[in-house]
């Protein structure tokens, strides 16, 4: 092989083959796109509610204490199903108003148990956030997680 | 040290050093408050933290690879680089940027991303300071000496700087989101970051045992071919559970068990190098840092990688402390060791010297990487407690956290550790050194 392999054919074959690689990886991820844009979400029921929601998520950096999807940090519950966590499936607006009071709620001060910060979000912000866990939970995702505790 | 641009790589290696021991300090207070969770969390609660301790970590890494780039490309491309002064642009950039992050993280200023987490006019400074740095080594390397080497180190930061501009693209959908965000987590460390790992450590090895250039050379090529053949298609093990088509199973798992090729690959050339090496070269400690990249990295991201990435397998771990256990040791043996390899090897030459405080060097290897392993044991066996009792059994997040808290004293031990490692290294490379190690005139060390 050493001798059979010059440099010049290794370096012919790392860049070609790296573009093939990367020209099927592009093939699948657009058609990956379709398929987020159009099968696995809820396209109708993304509203600017569940939009607004994503971006308090984000302004608060919730992804760095929580996983949602089974991504981000380890140091707080799943909430891509919190929903269905709160009976959202049975009971919508129940699940609503638990969310809402649970947020209301913290932190909760108890002496060595975890904390969540307090955020001071207003009765529309909460439920925009609320929406947005609610749209999250729809997503078609393989069926993960495998339990309810996430 | 042949060429005078070369010292530009002392400036970026300085303020990646300070942003190493920022990092791993916050690791411990992160580590601390998983067993003392009452602490700051009213003034610096455990997002922000968490932010801090990854954000600098990143940033101190891209901070070695450029200090690395302007220390190597001289030598390789046989001339100056093309403008010092906007390499300098480029570092004063980058530490305002760096800095400002960091305070306004401190003000709950961020976005909301994880890793991503840099306000947007951070995110676009490193845009600014990464089309710089491009166009400066660019320049230089077209002009100069063309190597296997500066060819695949170009490329891999080419490829850093394209895929940091999907950092820009967050749309309303979640999956979408999440799709892109993996272009630049994976691409980078599983793709394009792999790139620089192996020409750096081609040239150190290259410098430190005198091996034939063409043969170095031509399997460079082929192990960053296995590199990008698997890893960008193993992209597909981060899209299994969010949205995205079932065929990812497949094709990640196949894929992604591929990436574990290039690791090995990496150990079995820098052994064999070393070991048909005619050089006796006197920096130990670079060596030992070398070959313990390697083989690091082989533990960490392919064997603690591989563990985890079959989808029947990530079905029930995804998300839980067996990630955490990977991305440590795979974060520190390819990346952070590199760096330390990459510095420990060029100091002595930057301040011209022959090598330096190589016993201590030596010592914080062993004290940094058997306290990295300890912390992958415990959170390894932490995660696989809490995969089987809230992913099999059921049982609620919370209480499952509290069966864990012997884990989380023992992680937190061991990163102590770390940082005191860590220390000793700043120390050897940046505290007194003996009087005999100056060099007198012109003498230069041994390549
Ligand atoms: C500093 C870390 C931290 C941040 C930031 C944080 N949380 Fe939490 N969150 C926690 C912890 C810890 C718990 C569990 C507390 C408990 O059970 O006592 C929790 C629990 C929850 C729960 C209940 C989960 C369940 O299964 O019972 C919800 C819902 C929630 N958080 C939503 C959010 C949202 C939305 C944000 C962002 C606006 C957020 N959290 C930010 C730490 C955090
Ligand atoms: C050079 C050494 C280190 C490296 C390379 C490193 C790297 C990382 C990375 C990549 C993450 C994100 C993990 C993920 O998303 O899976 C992380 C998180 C974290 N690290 Fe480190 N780290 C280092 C040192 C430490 C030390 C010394 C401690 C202290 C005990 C520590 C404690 C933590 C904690 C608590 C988290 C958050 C995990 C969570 O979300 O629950 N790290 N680190
Ligand atoms: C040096 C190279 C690597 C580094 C630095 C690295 C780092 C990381 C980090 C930090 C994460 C957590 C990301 C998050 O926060 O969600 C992660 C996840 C993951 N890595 Fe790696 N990794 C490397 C190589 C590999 C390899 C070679 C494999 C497979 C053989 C692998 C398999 C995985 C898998 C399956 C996950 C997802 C874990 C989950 O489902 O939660 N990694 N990696
Ligand atoms: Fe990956």
């Amino acid at each position: 092989m050493s001798e059979m392999l010059t440099k010049s054919a290794a370096r012919n074959i790392f860049y070609g083959g790296s573009a093939f690689f990367f020209a099927v990886f592009i093939g699948l991820a657009a058609h990956s796109h379709y398929y987020a844009a159009t099968v696995s979400t809820d396209v109708a029921g993304l509203t600017e509610s569940v939009e607004r929601g994503k971006r308090i998520w984000e302004k608060h950096a919730c992804v760095d204490c929580h996983s949602i999807l089974g991504e981000g940090a380890y140091f707080a519950p799943e909430l891509g199903n919190v929903f269905v966590r709160y009976g959202g499936d049975k009971d919508a607006k129940g699940a609503r108003e638990a969310l809402k009071a649970w947020m209301q709620a913290q932190p909760t001060g108890i002496e060595g148990r975890r904390q969540m910060p307090q955020f001071h979000l207003n009765d529309k912000e909460l439920d925009d956030l609320v929406d947005f866990l609610a749209w999250t939970n729809k997503i078609k995702t393989q069926n993960w997680p495998p339990k309810v505790s996430g | 040290m042949k060429y005078e641009s070369q010292s530009i790589a002392k400036w970026y290696w300085f303020v990646a050093m300070a942003l190493f021991a920022v990092q791993v300090t916050v690791g411990v207070l992160a580590g601390y408050v998983y067993v003392a969770p009452n602490f700051l969390s009213e003034l610096l609660p455990f997002n922000i933290i968490r932010m801090l301790h990854t954000n600098a970590l990143i940033v101190w890494l891209l901070l070695g690879f450029f200090g690395a780039a302007y220390y190597l490309i001289p030598e390789e491309s046989e001339r100056e680089i093309y403008s010092p002064k906007l390499a300098y642009l480029q570092l004063v950039i980058l530490v305002i940027g760096a800095g400002g992050a960091v305070v306004g993280y401190l003000f709950r200023i961020h976005e909301g991303r994880e890793f991503l987490e840099q306000p947007l006019w951070v995110k676009l400074g490193i845009i600014v300071a990464a089309l710089i740095f491009l166009f400066n080594i660019s320049m230089t390397v077209l002009a100069g000496r063309k190597t296997a080497i500066t060819n695949v180190l170009l490329l891999g930061l080419w490829g850093i700087a394209v895929f940091f501009l999907f950092s820009l693209y967050n749309p309303a959908n979640l999956v979408l989101d999440k799709m892109y965000w993996w272009w630049v987590v994976h691409l980078w460390v599983e793709g394009v970051w792999e790139l620089v790992m192996a020409s750096v450590l081609a040239f150190i090895l290259l410098k430190l045992t005198g091996v034939d250039r063409e043969v170095v050379e031509k399997w460079l090529y082929v192990i960053v071919a296995t590199s990008l053949f698997t890893g960008v298609l193993g992209t597909g093990h981060h899209y299994y559970w969010i949205g995205t088509p079932g065929y990812w199973q497949w094709i990640g798992s196949i894929f992604s068990s591929l990436e574990v090729i290039p690791f090995f690959a990496m150990v079995v050339f820098s052994f064999m190098m070393v070991w048909k090496g005619k050089r006796d070269h006197p920096n130990k400690a670079a060596l030992l840092w070398s070959l313990g990249c390697a083989v690091l990295a082989f533990f960490g991201a392919g064997v603690w990688g591989f563990m985890h990435t079959l989808h029947p397998v990530n079905y029930y771990t995804h998300g839980t402390q067996v990630t955490a256990a990977h991305g440590h040791l795979a974060f520190f043996g390819a990346y952070v060791a590199l760096n330390l390899a990459i510095m420990t090897y060029a100091f002595p030459h930057l301040l011209k010297r022959s090598p330096y405080n190589q016993v201590l060097n030596m010592a914080s290897f062993w004290v940094m990487t058997s306290a990295m392993a300890f912390m992958t044991f415990t959170l390894t066996f932490a995660g696989a407690v809490q995969t089987h009792l809230q992913r099999v059994l059921g049982m609620n997040f919370m209480e499952v956290q509290d069966q864990l808290a012997l884990f989380y004293w023992m992680r937190l031990g061991s990163g102590i550790v770390v940082v005191l490692g860590a220390l000793m290294w700043l120390y050897a490379m940046l505290g007194p050194k003996a009087a005999s190690t100056e060099l007198a005139g012109q003498a230069a060390p041994a390549e």
